[in-house]
């Protein structure tokens, strides 16, 4: 049995006690859709099915699946179940293209939040002992505020560090003896480096021993590397906006992301949506079960991963997934923000002096991700000017950073000579190593 | 055209991407299209490069670059002409001095020198420049 639960009841119950409570729950949320969601509601009527539909566990999959480009219809809160009465707050991810994907949460909605990662914080060790500063961004990106009430919940000390100045957060980490951090995994390895430099070694030196780490894909080997160069315990953590935030973790194993089958209900389907054999894998699609402003039902993530099929050693019956092992669409993750293909492109399409072609090169100096953005000019709006050439690609490079949340390096090519496709354009060239 | 239009002179300005040897590239098919190059700077800009040629057949080179996807254009630059000796480049600054030059670059072709200047105005540099006794080189100079 685990030393550490926060809320034994949930994390330990019996897997038939569980899956009970995974119908009942499962229920509710069918008729609470079917009966406050409009959205929801017209794509249970068009696929001919009532709330009664759901008998047991496996007729989740009779409900209609949830898609990004729903998400995107819905801009800006047509989806919402609640009133403004009921909403206490706003994130907003950028969407597929240009409009962001804008979610609201009640109450209830920030409790379950931060409730999720408290079970996985005290899962490892983390109590009212520790100083966990939140080195992800604050503000409409979820990544920051998530970690933040999750650290007051269990009662830990946060420092609200957010992204940025390096230098300081590791002043922080020593001077306020900070024992875990919440950042993306590639940031903690610059971090680490960035001390190393100022004759600082994070294993000796400092208290900091856990590391949150998420938003970005990552692998076995940089974990082992983080904990062998900084004595850092980096402790995998899945979220994405539309579903809060950072949601859910890794336990004390360390060994697969557990999915509190209270809060949501996991499904790994193949290309055309049906259940894969156990343990098989395929895309990820999520319900949440208690969510009550933003509908999350049978969500594609388009994240690739498996459920593994042991039972955990640390006595959770909630399910683990394997690391994320690709996506089923093109998007790619850059500094812990996702980036669609098709955001690149329609910032570029509003720049008539560029063609319809695109590159975007992403690679890894040091330990951060740059991104390449690759634009033919056209003939026409070639200049003798520089200053106006260098004017145009400040603009170009203005309006992906306002689009994207993340710098993008813009070159501009002669026209006629990035490469070409026939049929599914492939723009992306990726050259990180994890 | 004008009687001081004469003094226009078609230059190529290339687009260059950061690619290995685009130099080589242009230069190829100037070689291959026995255009001769007569004068030639290369502006470095954020992530590319632009080069500027004077050349002895400036339509035939451009349609030529053209056809092997260079993105190319004619700008108007003056041609002055120095005196081969120290002091020669002081010479015509004095007559310059309220001319706003964009760029420039200069090449020695003895008994005299050039220099070869991009203006804001290139109506009113010509002007200036006549009345201030510089010798300007007309186009058949070149083409």
């Amino acid at each position: 049995m685990p030393m550490n639960a926060w809320n034994p009841e949930i994390e330990l119950m019996p897997k038939d006690q569980l899956d009970r409570l995974q119908l009942k729950l499962l229920k509710i949320m069918a008729r609470r859709m079917y009966e406050s969601s409009p959205f929801y509601h017209q794509k249970m009527r068009e696929a001919g099915i009532m709330p009664d539909v759901i008998q047991t566990l496996d007729d989740v999959r009779k409900l209609p699946f949830m898609t990004k480009k729903d998400l995107r219809d819905g801009y800006p809160n047509k989806l919402m179940m609640r009133d403004r009465g009921d909403l206490l707050r706003y994130h907003a991810s950028s969407g597929t293209t240009g409009k962001p994907t804008i979610v609201g949460y009640t109450k209830n909605d920030l409790e379950n939040w931060s409730e999720s990662l408290a079970r996985a914080m005290t899962s490892f060790g983390l109590g009212n002992k520790d100083i966990i500063q939140v080195s992800n961004t604050y503000g409409l990106f979820s990544g920051g505020l998530g970690f933040h009430y999750a650290t007051e919940k269990i009662g830990a000390t946060v420092i609200p560090a957010s992204t940025g100045n390096t230098d300081r957060q590791i002043d922080m980490i020593c001077d306020l003896e900070v024992t875990a951090m919440a950042c993306t995994p590639s940031y903690l390895m610059y971090l680490g480096e960035v001390a190393e430099k100022k004759g600082i070694n994070l294993k000796k030196d400092t208290k900091l021993r856990y590391g949150l780490l998420g938003g970005e894909p990552w692998s076995d080997r940089m974990r082992d590397r983080i904990y062998e160069s900084m004595g850092v315990k980096g402790m995998n953590c899945f979220g994405a906006s539309e579903l809060s935030g950072p949601l859910f973790m890794e336990c004390v194993e360390q060994d697969g992301i557990h999915f509190w089958k209270d809060l949501s209900l996991l499904e790994i389907v193949d290309k055309d949506g049906e259940p894969v054999a156990p343990g098989e894998r395929g895309e990820m699609v999520i319900t949440m079960l208690q969510k009550e402003a933003f509908p999350i039902v049978r969500y594609r993530m388009g994240d690739i991963t498996s459920v593994m099929e042991e039972d955990c050693p640390c006595g959770r019956n909630h399910p683990r997934i394997t690391r994320i092992q690709g996506r089923v669409d093109d998007m790619i993750i850059i500094r812990g923000i996702n980036v669609f293909p098709s955001q690149v492109e329609h910032s570029l399409m509003q720049h008539p002096e560029l063609g319809n072609e695109f590159q975007l090169v992403v690679d890894r100096k040091g330990h951060l991700d740059s991104m390449l953005v690759k634009a033919e000019l056209k003939p026409e709006a070639f200049t003798d000017n520089i200053i106006e050439l260098n004017a145009l690609r400040e603009r170009i490079s203005n309006r992906l950073k306002g689009v994207l949340n993340v710098a993008a390096n813009v070159e501009l090519v002669q026209p006629g000579t990035l490469p070409r496709f026939e049929g599914k354009a492939k723009r992306v060239v990726d050259r990180r190593e994890y | 055209m004008s009687e001081v239009g004469k003094y226009r002179i078609k230059q190529l300005s290339i687009f260059s991407e950061n690619r290995p040897n685009r130099l080589g590239a242009v230069a190829k098919v100037l070689k291959e299209g026995k255009i001769n190059i007569l004068g030639f700077s290369i502006a470095e800009g954020a992530g590319y490069g632009v080069i500027r040629v004077l050349v002895d057949r400036p339509e035939i080179a451009r349609d030529l670059l053209t056809k092997e996807g260079f993105v190319v254009k004619f700008t108007e630059v003056l041609a002055i002409q120095m005196e081969d000796r120290p002091g020669g480049l002081f010479d015509l600054t004095d007559h310059m001095k309220d001319i706003n030059i964009e760029y420039g670059y200069g090449y020695r072709n003895p008994p005299y020198a050039v220099l070869i200047v991009r203006v804001e105005d290139i109506e009113k540099g010509i002007e200036q420049l006549l009345a201030g006794g510089l010798k300007l080189l007309d186009g058949t100079t070149f083409h």
